[in-house]
């Protein structure tokens, strides 16, 4: 069981995140099931963060106090994150944060809105060569 | 997929609540002419969340409106527009626009295309008249890349606002531990609100240690160094002034944040390795430098705090502590082993629950009431004995412990169920709004009692049947403008609705002010549309004559209108409100106005009852429409045209023999039944529903008892008057009485038909 770290405030963006990340056709996909772990924010990934190890981590940019660029920047230089896949999901607009996060060291950016195969094949991407 | 759905409603609903509830504050701000960032902040920030939900979730047309408003807000908060009047009218209309959007998703209305439409019109013009306000130019900066890296843009704005205004910016470090980091957050920003605005926070650490996290607090302030040490004395804080990019001195960046520095920084750290994911295509070292492992302040800063005697208070000898290992005193370490427990505690203090849950909790309330009644007879079965009366007592006083705390417990759940009306009627406002605008009239919705509240499930389907009448009472009861002046009435409308409790019950009266229903012309219409014959019309009371407008096919108007008049309606309106358990009334006075009355019960959840027996057979009479019980004599019983009645304080009160109706007084009774039936003691119990009473003859009363009742199956949905089974606690099913149902069928004079169904059933 693999798990993920999903740090988005919007509770039915992270229902929908989790129904994919929990979804059959992914564990199909990689091979073993993955269990979602949820953070409404971003003090709530930090929470969570000690607790891990996680496969990948999932994660909105636009969050009040602490952002989705601070905690790549955080993860990116913790000794137990450092090298764990970062998905960003955001939309669009916010195109100068995207390159930021990336920049910082997310490895993949799905725009908002996706389609849950959107958001599935950037999981395969990440988690399947990471094994 | 499905649950995500759902909680897309209720989130994206809570959001528009929240949105509607933000432009209040900013409409009252903006009049006085001020404007709190954060508060344009958070708009943004909603409407943001709103457009991503509606893209997932393929809601086109609300991400299409969400799209145009968050470019307006970003265009608001990064100061590219002026915030005004016209601004803000501008964000109410889309708050009700969410609304109609959300209706559509929901299925409940149509997709209001045209209104969309217009309004990305109007809302396209205020955004693309904004100039170019000079956005970002990061380049400009005079603070370290290493904190600008990680700001969106937002903060980045915020950053700058600042800056410009020769605002200083303070690093305040603080380690705080899980178990306690809401409150601590909490009192952080409230010493810092009066001082300044913090920008964002910026996690530090390692991120190992699982029991507690480490921050930089970006703040800007006008305060000076000592003055924000200050106001945090006592927090366990390290504040320090930030660096500018090429500033050597800090205590000048304190000074003059505005002075133009060169742009290279001697103090700058060199950033951290970069990690062996970060993609390497498209990095651009010279804007944008990842967080570097160390936070980029010279040493001197941290001798400068702890020198000052801040750090130094709280950490007793630490004046060489680094920020890294915060300075925590012996009372500090204390708190964070006490509230270690409370760890994973939630941030919110809310939960959303499914109805059906609380059904289900209900349910079993329900079913403890039945062992509380059962028990009781027990206990009172021992306590009769006479050597068992030691336990008989005892039994006794855990008995009434049980009792005491199901009651409890049963409100509570009651009490979880409740809202107030004015949930619906706040909805009513804008059909009034709507629909006296599309009719030329002009209507003054009146609201009173918007805090009585009632169960969760009766609000929700209140809504159609109140918006029906007070469509009705527009369309047919307020008169046009000219013949309301003719009369000499204000040319415009009233419709009140009022809402109170009165024992069990809610009222909610639709009252307008209107031309009235005349009866002859009720009578007319019946006739002429065939569900009336003229004979049966003379033999109707007014109340009667009312009630016409219930039927089914029933209308006055000739022709239908947009609104009302189609001949379906308050029959409807009817069906559903009695499928609550409630009864509708009418009142009306020609050339004055109409009054509908709705009585509702407050819950659905759980009803008390009176258990009667009749030819020994269990039944359950609804307390809340049972007025009293008395003796039946039956000598006193009058015939009026074939109706049984009896005189009750001058008053006369037809009668409804339940063995008679049911079509048991033929049938055997069950065994070992005629010997109780012999020392039974009839009994009339007399029932109201709205101004009607009627009495049901029972052979005995068994007593009173809260019940939960079960609704009968499907293949037996047809039956009238019956709201249900339940079990009566000595495990004895029951049938519950539907009184309202069964007097409207008995007294609406036809009681042959009815007992003959009855026997057919």
């Amino acid at each position: 069981m693999r798990r993920v770290l999903v740090v988005e405030d919007s509770a039915s963006t992270r229902a929908l995140v989790k129904a994919i990340v929990e979804d059959e056709s992914l564990t199909e996909a990689l091979g073993e099931a993955c269990e979602c772990v949820e953070a409404s924010s971003g003090f709530d990934a930090m929470r969570l963060l000690p607790r891990g190890p996680y496969a990948l981590i999932i994660s909105d940019i636009n969050m009040a106090d602490i952002n989705g660029l601070e905690l790549i920047a955080f993860i990116r230089k913790s000794d137990h994150h450092r090298a764990t896949p970062l998905v960003i999901i955001s939309t669009q607009t916010t195109k100068r944060d995207v390159e930021r996060a990336l920049v910082l060291g997310a490895n993949a950016f799905v725009p908002k809105p996706f389609s849950p195969e959107t958001l599935r094949k950037a999981l395969v991407n990440q988690l399947a060569h990471v094994g | 997929m499905e649950k995500a759905r759902e909680d897309f409603l209720s989130e994206a609903q809570e959001l528009v609540d929240s949105l509607s509830r933000d432009l209040l504050v900013l409409d009252q701000q903006t009049r006085r002419g001020d404007s709190d960032p954060e508060l344009v902040n958070d708009l943004f920030r909603a409407i943001h969340t709103l457009k991503g939900l509606a893209g997932l979730f393929g809601a086109a047309r609300m991400a299409a409106v969400s799209h145009e408003l968050e470019e307006l807000l970003d265009d608001l908060r990064l100061g590219r527009v002026e915030l005004g009047v016209k601004v803000v009218d501008l964000l109410f209309r889309g708050v009700e626009l969410y609304g109609l959007l959300l209706l559509a998703e929901k299925g409940e209305a149509p997709e209001p295309t045209r209104v969309v439409e217009e309004f990305l019109f109007r809302l396209g013009e205020l955004t693309h008249q904004g100039g170019t306000g000079g956005a970002s130019q990061v380049a400009q900066y005079e603070i370290d890349s290493s904190i600008l890296g990680v700001l969106t843009e937002y903060e980045e704005h915020r950053l700058r606002t600042n800056m410009k205004a020769g605002v200083s910016l303070y690093r305040i470090h603080v380690a705080l531990a899980l178990t306690t980091i809401d409150t601590a957050l909490d009192d952080i920003k409230a010493a810092a609100r009066p001082l300044g605005e913090i920008i964002t926070y910026l996690p530090s650490g390692s991120g190992s240690d699982a029991d507690r996290i480490e921050l930089d607090i970006l703040m800007a302030s006008h305060a000076d160094l000592d003055g924000l040490r200050a106001a945090f004395r006592g927090l366990d804080v390290a504040v320090e002034a930030v660096k500018k990019r090429g500033g050597g001195d800090s205590s000048a960046v304190a000074r003059s944040a505005q002075t133009p520095d060169p742009p290279q920084s001697p103090a700058r750290s060199s950033p951290a390795p970069v990690p062996a994911a970060v993609p390497d295509d498209g990095l651009d070292e010279a804007v944008v430098t990842p967080w570097p492992a160390d936070v980029a302040l010279a040493p001197v800063e941290r001798a400068a705090t702890a020198s000052l005697g801040v750090a130094g208070e709280t950490t007793g000898s630490g004046l060489t502590l680094p920020p890294a290992f915060p300075p925590v005193g012996a009372d500090g370490a204390q708190g964070q082993r006490d509230n270690r427990d409370l760890s994973l505690r939630s941030v919110s203090q809310t939960v959303r629950v499914d109805i059906r849950k609380l059904d289900n909790l209900m349910n079993v309330v329900g079913e403890l009431a039945m062992v509380r009644a059962a028990m009781g007879r027990m206990t009172e079965r021992v306590r009769a004995e006479p050597q068992l009366r030691a336990w008989g007592s005892e039994l006794h006083r855990l008995q009434r412990t049980f009792e005491r705390h199901l009651t409890q417990m049963q409100n509570g759940i009651l009490e979880v169920r409740m809202v107030p009306l004015g949930q619906v009627f706040e909805k009513l406002a804008r059909v009034v709004r709507q629909i006296s605008r599309e009719h030329d009239k002009v209507v003054n919705l009146v609201i009173t009692g918007a805090e009585t509240e009632i169960d969760k499930l009766i609000v929700e389907e209140l809504s159609d049947p109140l918006m029906h009448m007070i469509r009705n009472a527009i369309d047919h009861g307020i008169e046009l403008r000219e013949e309301r002046t003719l009369v000499g009435k204000p040319a415009a409308g009233t419709v009140a609705l009022n809402a109170f409790q009165k024992g069990n019950h809610v009222l909610i009266e639709v009252e307008d002010d209107g031309s009235g229903m005349s009866p002859e012309r009720l009578i007319d219409t019946a006739v002429k549309r065939g569900l009336l014959k003229r004979s049966e019309a003379e033999e109707l009371t007014t109340r009667e004559v009312y009630n016409l407008i219930f039927l089914p096919g029933f209308t006055t108007r000739e022709t239908a209108t947009d609104l009302s008049g189609r001949g379906f309606g308050m029959d409807v309106v009817k069906t559903n409100i009695a499928k609550l358990g409630g009864v509708v009334d009418i009142s009306s006075a020609v050339g004055i106005g109409t009054k509908i009355t709705i009585t509702l019960p407050i819950t659905l959840a759980i009803i008390s009852v009176l258990g009667v027996e009749v030819h020994g057979r269990s039944f359950a009479v609804p307390l809340a429409s049972v007025e009293e019980a008395i003796t039946f004599d039956e000598s006193l019983v009058r015939n009026f045209d074939g109706r049984e009645a009896l005189t009750q304080r001058g008053a006369t009160l037809p009668i409804c023999r339940l063995s008679r109706l049911f079509g048991l007084e033929d049938q055997a009774s069950p065994p070992g039944e005629s010997r109780a039936r012999r020392h039974a003691k009839p009994c009339v119990v007399i029932a109201s529903v709205g101004n009607r009473r009627l009495g049901f003859v029972v052979d005995r009363l068994v007593g009173q008892q809260d019940v939960v009742i079960k609704a009968l199956g499907k293949s037996l949905k047809s039956v009238r008057g019956f709201a249900g089974a339940t079990e009566l606690g000595d495990q004895r099913v029951g049938l519950v009485l539907d009184v309202a149902a069964l007097m409207e069928e008995f007294l609406a004079s036809d009681k042959e038909r009815i007992s003959e169904g009855a026997r057919a059933r």
